[in-house]
């Protein structure tokens, strides 16, 4: 009864939970259509407008008409090509990124705050990780809830809790003058602000990874004498590290792009990266502004291609898990 | 409880507390204190200025219905990822992250090149009457892209875990494909979306970044609470600009626990 039915069932039951296909084909094109406008042209867009002021000034600097390239190529005034056009525009895109010396400043400024603010969240997540899933004690469930505070807080918001505490008026801002120190306008400031945003995101990719793995590798480590840092080392930072990779992945993508409270904090007297694009936008510098950007959107692609591949290990390693627990608890 | 066989309990909580103590709570403390030393109504007519109303209006008014229309094609993406093969479909869903991952003053800076008369998108729109940039329309649009990738994610697992049987059932007794979906799989789909809108919508109300460069922030039209709070910071009112956070913080709280319940309703009623 089985076997010679089977395929024609289960194409007929297939059958009661399709749609037609003209449905199917246009509900796809909607689909992609909305993801192309909101996301895939503004991607293209930025690389494209970090380029083309370049290939602009070539074309007019070649008599070549910028509007009708295709015809205008073969016409007597012109006397460019497209090769030397392309060269242009990446020479004038290196010069936008790294001959403006406060751009450069920027770079260097990100390229400081967001790894600091980072590796301050992995120890944190790791630490409130290994508290939180490792041992019962009243108050977790309040605690795990307390660590996705800051996604609760608007980014501006949290940069003026920092002014308050910090600046001028704040509430070690005298103290901070007497001992000639400054935290506001400068990397301190940057750093803590950018920390507090990105605090949850290592933890909350830790939390789940470490307790779907379960602590019976580390209990049975212990009770071979092995001490609390062989077993950190050894057993536990082995079991998470895809895990932990994922969750610094997307916490340096938002330390890196964070802009409302280093923005507060900064107080346009020390440029990151995303906050010089707007002081480039509000100069009208916008081959400059969409050359900062067009490195920040290819870190955040890179960060996808990483994501993509790290969910797929995480994933596969949390099933695996999940499939060892079944004859431990039988 | 039982005994603890690992080491390093002490250690870890330790740091965590003092690590959210040092870092959050402290900072909050100062922003209460801050209004706390404030009299009524020196809070009050700080924070219920008529410019901060209504920005207090737009905020929460562009946030929902950037939340709604994100639920709206983050359902019909999310179905679309997960029962249809196309060409590529990974590609599609991997840039579906991409909000997540790029700095908001980058979209912003694209979403207001890309809107202006002169623009990719813009010059076919703004004949139209469609002017997506320095209006209310540029806020939603903006906050649409913010918000697209926790709708989408969120739905995503859950259309997946769905179990066929009972679509088939009901189209078995008789029901088309729309009445399927709308009696049964809908419902079964209803907590993952209100968990999906209130991320969104929780993320609309505090984004700065990219509104900052799209909605040309004209006092009492398209200026936002977070830019608002920093026009007073910037003019030194501390005060000010603590009196309109409270109410953006308190306001954004409360939507999050009525939220919460409204989930939790759902749970119990449909899943």
């Amino acid at each position: 009864m089985h076997s010679p039915s089977k395929p024609s069932g289960e194409s007929l039951r297939r059958g009661l939970r399709e749609e037609p296909g003209w449905v199917k084909w246009t509900l796809i094109l909607i689909a992609v259509s909305i993801v192309s406008v909101l996301i895939l042209i503004p991607v293209i867009h930025v690389f494209y407008s970090a380029i083309a002021p370049g290939v602009e000034d070539y074309w007019y600097e070649h008599g070549g008409d910028v509007a009708t390239e295709s015809g205008a190529t073969g016409s007597a005034s012109s006397d460019g090509n497209w090769f030397g056009a392309l060269r242009q525009g990446f020479s004038a895109y290196y010069d936008n990124l790294f001959l403006d010396v406060k751009t450069r400043q920027s770079i260097v400024r990100t390229l400081i705050v967001a790894p600091s603010a980072v590796l301050l969240n992995i120890v944190f997540g790791i630490a409130a990780a290994w508290a939180v899933t490792r041992f019962r004690f009243p108050g977790r469930t309040v605690l795990i809830s307390l660590i996705d505070l800051p996604f609760a807080i608007s980014p501006v918001v949290a940069g003026l809790m920092l002014v308050l505490i910090f600046g001028a008026q704040g509430y070690f801002g005298e103290w901070l003058q007497e001992h000639n120190m400054q935290v506001l306008f400068g990397l301190p400031g940057l750093i803590l602000a950018t920390t507090f945003v990105t605090l949850p995101f290592v933890a909350r990719e830790l939390i789940p990874v470490m307790e779907a793995i379960g602590s019976d590798e580390e209990v049975a480590a212990v009770s071979l004498g092995a001490n609390g840092w062989q077993v950190f080392w050894h057993i536990t930072i082995p079991n998470i590290k895809w895990g932990l990779l994922y969750g610094v992945i997307l916490c340096n993508a938002r330390a890196m792009g964070e802009f409302g409270a280093v923005y507060v904090v900064s107080a346009n007297r020390a440029d990151t990266m995303p906050l010089r694009i707007n002081q480039l936008f509000m100069e009208s510098n916008d081959a400059g502004s969409f050359a900062v950007a067009s490195v920040l959107t290819s870190l955040a692609l890179v960060s996808l291609l990483a994501k993509v591949i790290l969910e797929r290990k995480t994933r596969k390693q949390m099933a695996e898990a999940a499939r060892m627990e079944i004859p431990a608890e039988v | 409880m039982t005994r603890r066989v690992l080491p390093g309990f002490g250690l870890s909580l330790s740091f965590t507390l003092t690590y959210l103590t040092l870092l959050v709570f402290l900072p909050l403390l100062a922003c209460v204190a801050q209004v706390v030393s404030l009299t009524w109504s020196e809070f009050w007519s700080a924070a219920w200025t008529v410019r901060a109303q209504s920005a207090y209006a737009l905020t929460f008014g562009a946030s929902l219905i950037a939340a709604m229309i994100d639920v709206v094609l983050g359902l019909l993406i999310a179905w679309v990822l997960v029962r249809y093969e196309f060409p590529f479909k990974r590609f599609f869903d991997s840039l579906i992250d991409l909000p997540f991952a790029l700095p908001t003053s980058v979209a912003g800076l694209v979403y207001s090149s890309l809107y202006v008369q002169s623009g990719w998108l813009g010059q076919f729109l703004v004949p139209l009457g469609i002017e997506a940039v320095y209006t209310r329309l540029a806020i939603v649009l903006m906050l649409v892209f913010i918000g697209l990738p926790f709708v989408v994610r969120t739905i995503q697992p859950v259309l997946e875990s769905l179990e066929g049987e009972t679509e088939e059932a009901a189209a078995l007794l008789g029901a088309t494909r729309l009445q399927t979906f709308l009696r049964v799989i809908f419902p079964a789909l209803l907590p993952a979306i209100i968990t999906g809108f209130a991320l969104a919508f929780a993320r609309a109300i505090g984004e700065y970044g990219s509104v900052v460069f799209v909605s040309g922030n004209i006092p009492m039209q398209t200026e936002i609470a977070p830019v608002l709070i920093v026009a007073r910071l910037e003019e030194g009112q501390y005060a000010e600009a603590t009196s309109v956070a409270t109410i953006l913080l308190v306001g954004s709280f409360s939507m999050l626990v009525f939220i919460n319940l409204l989930e939790r309703w759902s749970k119990r009623h449909y899943a």
